[in-house]
Parts: C-alpha cells; structure tokens; sequence
C-alpha cells in the first residue's frame, strides 16, 4: 500500500501524527489497545466514506449482500420492506468473465463418459455410477447376483451397494442373502445401515439408542428393560441395567415428592419449590437432588443419598463433592461440618477429605459461606503458601495473622497491619501479637 | 474431448471479480475448478428452460456460496429463492421448481409434500430435483413410495466434490466423512475424493507421483488407478501442474485434532467456529464501527458475520501466525495505516492530491479490515488469558509430552465434577488415551464410568462410537508407542519459537502435528527414513506412479520448486493448514503445498460429528 520511499524512516519522524508512539518492548495488550486508538483516530479523518467499495457488501444481518443465502431470505418475501437499495447492487457483486459458452470449454461431466459395451457386472456397476440406464433384471442365479454384489462393494460407492443390496433383498431369500452377506463384510454394514434407514430392524446399541425417542417415561422404562435381555458386551450391559434401575427409581421418586410437594406436608419443598422434574436425569443430578430434599432419610428408602450411592456404585469423590455442593447450597454448614470429621479410635476428630481442601474452599465460597465457615477449611490447607494466597483472596484475617504468628513472620505481620482496618478486631489483634513478642 | 495447451489455463482472463480473484494468486489457479464447477451449474439451469424458482435444503446455500452468487443464477432466469419446508410451496409465478437437496430420505418426504399440495391449486408448474453432490437409489426409491416421483421432469446431481475454499485449499465440506469412513464402514465419501481427484486431474493435469498412508488412502489410490484405467482412451493433453499428491487418513493422526489449535486463525475457529469460510462473533465489540444510517434496523444483538479468506490482506498475513505474535503484527500494520493516512500533509500539488484520493478507497478498507481484527484478536485475547484456557492447555501439554499419561488425571475429574461440556472432556480423555497408545483398562473404566454418570448413560453410545474409531481404547499391549513415534519426528520442539518460527511446531507452541511431520519427511529425506515409526501408525503406506502420455514430462528449472497436493481423509484443522502453509514459505523447502480435504476440522467439530445422541426428548 505504502509505495517505498527513500526517506522512509526520516518522513517517520518527521510525521505530525503524534498521536501514539509504539514500543516494540510493549506487551499484547497494549498492542492491541495501540492498533484500536489508531484505527479509531484515522476513522476521525475519512468519517464520510465507512466501508465502501473495496469491502465487499454486507447486509444488516452480516451476511453478504448477493450471497445465495442472504438472497433465500431475501427473494422469499414478497414485501421488501427496505430492500429496493439492496436490490440494485446485485448485478454488481459479480462481473467475473464467464468461460466461452460453446463445448470446448470445461464440463465436468462431460469429462467422465466412457464406452459401454456387454452389461457385465462391471459394465452395470460402472452404468449404475454414471447414472445411466441400467437392469438388475438379468443378474438371475443366486451366482450372478453374488457377482453383481462384489462389484459393487469393489467400487466401494454406497449408493451402489444400496441399489443392489434392494434388489438382492427383494429377490433373494432371507437366509441365502445373510448366509452370503455374513461372508460379506462391507455389504453387511451397507445393508444393516439400510435396514436402519428403513426402519425393518434394529441391532442393540441401535435399538438401545431408539429410548432416545420414547417421551412417556413408562413407556421408555418398560422400553430399556426390554433392552436387559440383549446380548450386550458386559460393559455395556452394566451400564443398560443402570440406566433402567435409575429410571426406574426417578418415576418412583417424581410420583412421590410431586404429591408431597402439592400437599404441603413438607417444609423443604415449600421454601424450595422444584424447579423441574428428576426424570431423566443424570444419576449425578439425581444423587444432587437426594441430597437436596432426602438428606437424612434411612439407607433404606430408594430416594437416600445413602442407598442411590450404593446401587449406583459412585465414587467417594463425587459422592463428596455432590454432597457438599448440595448442603452448602442449603446453607447446612453442620451437614457440610459432618462430611470431613472422622473420629479415630481414641474418639479424636479429626478433619479428612478425598479431595484436596482449596477445592472445598472454592466449593464453599462459590455457594456464600460465611468467612467463619471458611476459614476453618482455609485451616486445613497443608500447604502453607497456598494456604496464605486463599487466606488472602477470601479475607480470613484470623488465619493469615495466625500463619504469619506461627512462622514469626514480623516484618508481614506489620505490612498486614497497614491492609486491614484501622481499629478493627484485627488490627488490634496483630498490635497484640506484635506487642507481646520480643524482638 | 479436451486439448488444451499445456499453457493455455494458466492465462485466462486477468480481470476477475473479486470475489474469486484470491483463487487465482496462488502456486496454482484454483479458480479454473471454480469456472468449471460454475459452468456445469449454468448448464443445469438451462436445462430447465423459462423462468424458475429455487428451493434450497438450506445447508447446501453455505457451499455454493463458495461457488456462486445469486447474481449468476438471476441470470439464468432464477428469480425467486425458498428455503426447503414442510407444506405448501410459496407462491411464485415461475414456469419451473427446482429444489437443491443432499440425498437423505427425510428431504425427500418435505419435497413430496410439496408436490402432492401443490397439484392440489392445478398452476402448472415444472419441477425438477438437483442432488448434491449425487444421485441416490433410495431417495428416488422414497419419492417413487410417496408416488412423486412420475412429476419430476428433470432428476439431475451436481458433483460439487472438490469445492476450492481458498487461494491453495480446496474442501468437500463433507461433515460425515470421518465418521462414514472410520465409524460406520461406509466408503462412498472416498468414491468421492476419487472423482473429485479425477476431476482435478483432468484440469490440471495427470499427477505423476502418489504417495499415501492408511487404509482409505489406500483405496482412493486404488479407485483413481482403477479409474484412469476406464477412461484410458481420455487423456488430457496437459502438462501436470502437481508433481506428487500424498493422501493422508485421518486415522494416522489422531492427536492434532484433539489439541487446542494456537494460531490465529486455528483459536478463531476453536472458539467460534469457521463456516464455509464465514464466522459468527459476538457484536458487542463491533458495534462502534457500524454507522448509524438505520437506527431501528441496527440490532447489535445479531452476531456479526465476517468473510475470513486470503482475498482480505491483512487476514492473509496473520491468520497462520501464532496467537502470541498477532498484537506486535497488528500494531506494525496500525503504523503503516497512520503513516499512509499521514501523506496528506505531504501531498501539495493537484496531483500529489488526486493521487492520495485515488488511494483512499483501499487504505479505508485497510483501515476497516485492520479495526475488525483487533476486535477479534481483544476477544480471543479475552479467553487466552483466562485461568480456564491456561489449565486445559498444561494438561494437553503434558499429555502430548508424555506426563502421567497413564494416571486417571485430577483436572479431567476435576472438569467432570463441574460439569465442564461433554466434548472438552471427550477431548481430554481422548487425548490422554491417543498419547498413551490407550489407557489402562481400569483408568478407562473409571473414565467412563464417571462421564455416564456425570453426562447420562445414553452417552454409551458416543463412548462406543469412540472406541470403534480408536480415538478411546483400552491398552492391548504393554508396549507403548507414543514416546518412539514423538521422539523420532520430533513432535515436541521445547523452543518453538512463537514470533519468528523457525520450525512448524509453533502452530501448537511446542507440537509439531504428526500428519505434517510425515509430509515434510516424505519432502525430505523421504519416508525411507522412518520405516519403523510408519510401521507403528495404522494402515499400509504405498507409493504409484502414474504414465504421463509423451512429452508432457515436465523438465524442472534448476531452484524450482515442486507442487505437492496433500489430501487429508477424514479432515484436517487450520493449524496444520499454517503449518503446510509454512513449509511452502520456507526458503530452502523446495516444495509448495496445495491442500485439500474432506472437511476443515476441529476438535470439537469432530467430536461432535462422532456423538450419538438424536434430539433430546
């Protein structure tokens, strides 16, 4: 754009554009501001003229005015509200010189047409691409047939091997047609996936997955129990057994806390009204939900935070962490105290967790704990860095001034000092600590 | 048929529109294909003589609008345009109406419907299907049950195979290839690539060397061969414009796509996402440039909507650099712009004047392209910096390095007790299994375990359509590959340099994706050189020589370079685009790269097309 200049470098300090300067040193950042403010202070000077000409045109909605999409909804109304502007330009957009129309320029189709001779299977499969006429007719013994259906899996074209698996299919038997399609790899997959597209059969992951398309949930529970007997691999079997049982169990539960929900009898559903239905849920929104309305209920009853853990073999870290996610939300700081204390066999307590305790922390802080609350499980941090920046970002005054007490830190204990409010418990508490220690 | 001088395509017409005109800049004039493609399309319409309406399945407009604008259909008498609904067909007085559909049966039943309402208002109109890009027996076979198919006069396919996408890529835009491919076994997307190659070779030449890797690189090596054979009698008289073409599966290289892509370009479409070359941003940051002229019109709640292709400048310059070193290239261009601006105090004499007006229109476009990629760069900037973006991109790192790759990962279990989205989980645990030649039968376990429970059992059939493409797998053999595969091609570079690249590991900062090490191996010294490693990675690897007919080999200047074609099956990402894209720029590399692909990919587009789970009830 810029033409060389010899004095390039002197018209670049000569220029009376001093409206930024750019060190090369300067991080993205100010980068990034720089090219914004030099783009808005040019905009300054050729305000008149925004995006005209060079830029190709675009509608209101982006999209380019004259592209075939912008045109589909643009073409389809029949009442152009403020369309007659855009309406001119379309001849414009595209003045490309088209090829000579005559036959000596390119054709795609034009490029592929080869010689016909017999109709063998070759010839048919090779007509059937082309698109020509062809006839499956002829292929009459099971031979022939068997002949036709290589070459068609040999051109690897479903299309093809669609169209002859149809004709097999209609003129062949149930079992001479699978007896040769099991030897048949890649026709076999063509014809089942055919079959899938016909909707004639299912085989199980594709029949498991047709829940998908049941809306009444006892229809869809009744639905994937008739999917348990199916020759599943193991793994998969599991898994088919715990969707139904999850199933299962959510109806039992919906019916349940719906009715208790609509007669009142229950405080928890009154201060906290559901906002949806349990059903179809993922178990560990599920188990969310157990903790939520069903915390305390006997091991016994299908809706225990206990029991859903057991049947559904969930880990002690989810567990956990569903757990406190749900009591902390309820604001039940006792409930969230109980998860951690374990007692050992002289009856200490002691605080234990499967997950590091920042994460509780941030678990904690995320549903508003009180500092009180927080400070205890900033305490339990091992590390003592990561402990102080927690202690930091969460204001627990109380644990960072003890930290810096117990590491007889002096020196942060006074920069501490000048952070917190002067007069404050804090504060007076750090003029303590540094008052009755000797240097 | 065709006798073309050997140099006649490479002097058509100078004046193009611009729309197309970045198609013909590069190593080579891909805008020939796009004439091509263009002229079989004026050559339906015509078929269909008299005035006509289009119906469009809609997902067809966004790669035709790579080919054409409405300006070449309008005149070709098209002059309304629906998109493809149940019901009755909106009035239009038009003597013809002709839907472009992809074959699948659930379009043919919307046609149908059409049809049957409209014989209903007896106004006597034509109606004629185009499938793209082909014909297929079951969907007439639909339309013959639903008793529509005797109203159609004209069943016609448009082979839109190779569709060229920018100045040195083409792309089928084909979504399901991968998982046709390696997931459901079904080849007809070769059959394409094939043709489509075909359809390449014819304008451009036989190309004489193929080289390959993996199983469907196989088979479409196979097909052309086969191919060439049945039109023997069709040669085309053109000196070959590509030296090699190098088919590359998709399956060889599972980790690139997994891996958070770091150029500019790549972290545009990770985060946003890139759509037949269009992408969709949040207005906010865009809104101050707009002029107000319609107040009421000017929603800034409607995304914004930009073209991102080598025809804008700036964007050809940066897009391939890495997202670290786009503030000092913006800020560079930002004092190019100014000083351009600045010229107008210089510029005394009437004609020092006119020729600073003359310039004006380019240097607002400048401007205006240059305030569109800061907006975009402050966005992605915005997420880059998060703690989020950091996190993910250590673990992908260590995994890629080969850190506790055989350890159940605190972040991924972390990510899943917070319900992070499914796919960047898929994408992680997915990682972690390729780098570890697959995870220990009871790590994986737990991971899925954890995902169903987590996500919902129903994603049983994603984790198994993951392990039947092998992106998930349980380890079968102690042995683990990764580290000899990274150690021999150098897939880990600890100084890539982010500003001043000196290797193609700088897309990834640090990785250096598998699929373009093996390209620039077979460039230099060759693949001899790795007969172990590429016996360790799935599929056969095979090379073909192609007969040029008589005196069209092509006699090599001395220093000139050759044109390599690599064809990624199954996908390909924009990084490794840049990393190719670099390999040509090097002084020394002695090749030039053409790419072409089934879809442009990323790892949350590719998860996503393996994931089973129709509409939720």
């Amino acid at each position: 754009m810029i033409r060389g200049k010899p004095d390039e470098d002197e018209y670049w300090n000569s220029s009376k554009f001093k409206a930024f300067t750019f060190d090369d040193e300067d991080d993205d950042f100010t980068r990034l501001k720089e090219s914004k403010r030099a783009v808005n202070s040019i905009r300054s000077l050729v305000e008149e003229e925004d995006e005209e000409d060079d830029v190709e045109k675009v509608s209101w909605s982006g999209e380019p005015v004259g592209s075939i999409s912008w045109s589909v909804k643009e073409t389809a109304s029949s009442i152009r509200s403020t369309g007659e502007v855009r309406d001119q330009s379309f001849p414009k957009i595209n003045t490309a010189p088209s090829l000579p129309k005559n036959s000596s320029g390119y054709s795609l189709s034009s490029l592929f047409k080869g010689t016909t001779h017999d109709w063998t299977p070759e010839e048919t499969v090779k007509r059937m691409q082309q698109g020509k006429v062809y006839s499956l007719e002829k292929f009459r013994s099971l031979q022939d047939k068997l002949l036709l259906l290589d070459e068609a899996v040999n051109a690897h074209d479903g299309n093809v091997i669609t169209a002859v698996l149809i004709y097999l299919k209609k003129s062949l038997s149930k079992e001479n047609l699978f007896r040769e399609l099991i030897t048949r790899e890649i026709a076999l997959r063509h014809y089942i996936h055919f079959l899938k597209e016909i909707e004639e059969q299912k085989l199980l992951l594709m029949q498991y997955r047709d829940h998908l398309n049941i809306r009444d949930e006892n229809k869809r529970r009744d639905f994937l129990k008739s999917c348990l007997s199916l020759p599943f691999s193991p793994d998969d079997a599991t898994h088919v057994q715990d969707h139904y049982t999850l199933l299962e169990r959510q109806i039992i539960i919906e019916a349940n806390d719906k009715q208790v929900e609509s007669s009142g009898q229950a405080d928890i559903f009154k201060k906290y009204p559901r906002k949806a239905s349990i059903l179809n849920m993922p178990i560990i929104t599920t188990l969310y939900y157990s903790c939520f309305y069903h915390y305390g209920e006997s091991d016994g009853t299908y809706s225990s935070p206990a029991n859903i853990r057991k049947t559904f073999r969930i880990s002690d870290k989810q567990f956990l962490l569903t757990c406190l996610g749900a009591r902390a939300k309820l604001k039940a700081w006792f409930d969230v105290d109980a998860l951690f204390t374990t007692k050992n066999w002289l009856g200490y307590t002691k605080k234990r967790s499967p997950i590091g305790f920042h994460r509780i922390v941030d678990i904690l802080q995320k549903n508003n704990a009180p500092v009180q609350v927080l400070q205890e499980y900033v305490n339990l941090v091992e590390d003592a860095e990561q402990k102080i920046s927690l202690a930091q970002k969460y204001k627990c005054h109380d644990v960072i001034i003890n930290t810096y007490r117990d590491l007889k830190d002096r020196q942060q204990l006074i920069v501490y000092r000048g952070k917190v409010e002067r007069g404050s418990s804090e504060y007076r508490k750090i003029e303590e600590i540094l008052s009755n220690s000797v240097r | 048929m065709m006798h073309t001088t050997a140099s006649s395509h490479l002097t058509l017409p100078t004046v193009r529109a611009k729309m197309s005109a970045h198609l013909s800049y590069g190593r080579v004039n891909l805008n020939i294909l796009r004439e091509a493609a263009r002229k079989e399309l004026r050559e339906f319409l015509d078929k269909c003589a008299g005035s006509k309406a289009i119906v469009w399945d809609e997902y067809l407009t966004g790669p035709f609008g790579l080919i054409a604008q409405y300006s070449l259909l309008k005149e070709h008498e098209v002059e309304k345009m629906f998109t493809l609904k149940g019901g009755r067909l909106p009035a239009a007085d038009v003597k013809n109406i002709i839907f472009f559909v992809r074959p699948r049966l659930e379009l043919m039943d919307i046609i149908a419907e059409n049809v049957i309402s409209e014989d209903k208002m007896h106004s006597p109109r034509d109606f004629h299907i185009l499938f793209v890009p082909r014909r297929s027996m079951l969907c007439e076979q639909r339309l013959k049950e639903q008793g529509v198919l005797g109203s159609l006069i004209n069943i016609d396919e448009y082979i839109l195979d190779l569709i060229p996408y920018d100045g040195d890529l083409l792309s089928m835009e084909s979504e399901g290839a991968f998982r046709e491919c390696y997931l459901e076994s079904d080849q007809t997307s070769l059959y394409h690539t094939a043709k489509g190659l075909m359809t390449l070779q014819a304008l451009y030449g036989t190309i004489p060397q193929i080289f390959g890797k993996g199983e469907c690189a196989r088979h479409v090596a196979n097909m052309m061969l086969r191919m060439k054979r049945e039109f023997a009698g069709s040669q085309t008289q053109i000196l070959p414009v590509f030296d090699s073409l190098l088919l590359l599966d998709r399956n060889i290289d599972l980790l690139t796509p997994l891996a958070t892509q770091l150029t500019y370009e790549g972290l545009i479409d990770e985060v946003y996402g890139i759509t037949n070359g269009y992408v969709k941003l949040p207005p906010e940051k865009f809104a101050a440039q707009k002029k107000q002229v319609e107040v009421g019109k000017d929603l800034p709640t409607e995304p914004k909507k930009m073209q991102l292709n080598s025809a804008e400048e700036l964007y050809a310059e940066i897009r391939d650099k890495n997202f670290n070193a786009i503030g000092a290239a913006l800020s560079k261009k930002a004092k190019i712009i100014s000083a351009a601006f600045e010229e107008r105090h210089n510029a005394k004499t009437v004609g020092e004047i006119k020729q600073f007006v003359s310039q004006l229109p380019h240097m607002q476009a400048a401007r205006s392209s240059l305030a569109n990629h800061t907006s975009i760069a402050e966005l992605i900037k915005d997420i880059t910096t998060s703690e989020a973006f950091f996190d993910n991109l250590t673990v992908e790192q260590e995994f890629m390095t080969g850190v506790d790759t055989d350890k159940v990962n605190t972040y991924i279990e972390d990510c899943i007790a917070q319900k992070d989205p499914l796919i960047k989980i898929l994408r992680l645990v997915c990682m972690q299994s390729v780098c570890n030649n697959g995870l220990k039968q009871k790590i994986l376990d737990y991971y899925k375990r954890e995902i169903l429970q987590t996500y919902g059992y129903e994603h049983m059939l994603t984790l198994n359509n993951l392990e039947k493409t092998g992106l998930l797998k349980p380890q079968t053999s102690t042995r683990n590959n990764y580290p000899t595969i990274r150690k021999t091609l150098k897939l880990w570079m600890e100084d890539a340099n982010e500003q001043n690249p000196n290797d193609i590991s700088y897309v990834y900062s640090g990785y250096a994706p598998l699929s373009i090490r093996l390209t620039q191996v077979l460039a230099r010294p060759g693949w001899r050189s790795i007969e172990e490693v590429l016996k360790m990675l799935p599929g056969p690897h095979f090379e073909e020589r192609q007969q040029l007919p008589a005196g069209l080999h092509k006699k090599r200047q001395q220093g000139e370079n050759r044109t390599t074609l690599v064809f990624f099956l199954g996908g390909v990402t924009y990084a490794e685009i840049a990393a190719l894209r670099f390999l040509s720029q090097m002084e020394d590399g002695g090749t030039e790269y053409i790419i072409a692909t089934t879809k442009l990919i990323n790892g949350t587009s590719w998860i996503k097309s393996l994931m089973d789970r129709p509409e939720a009830p």
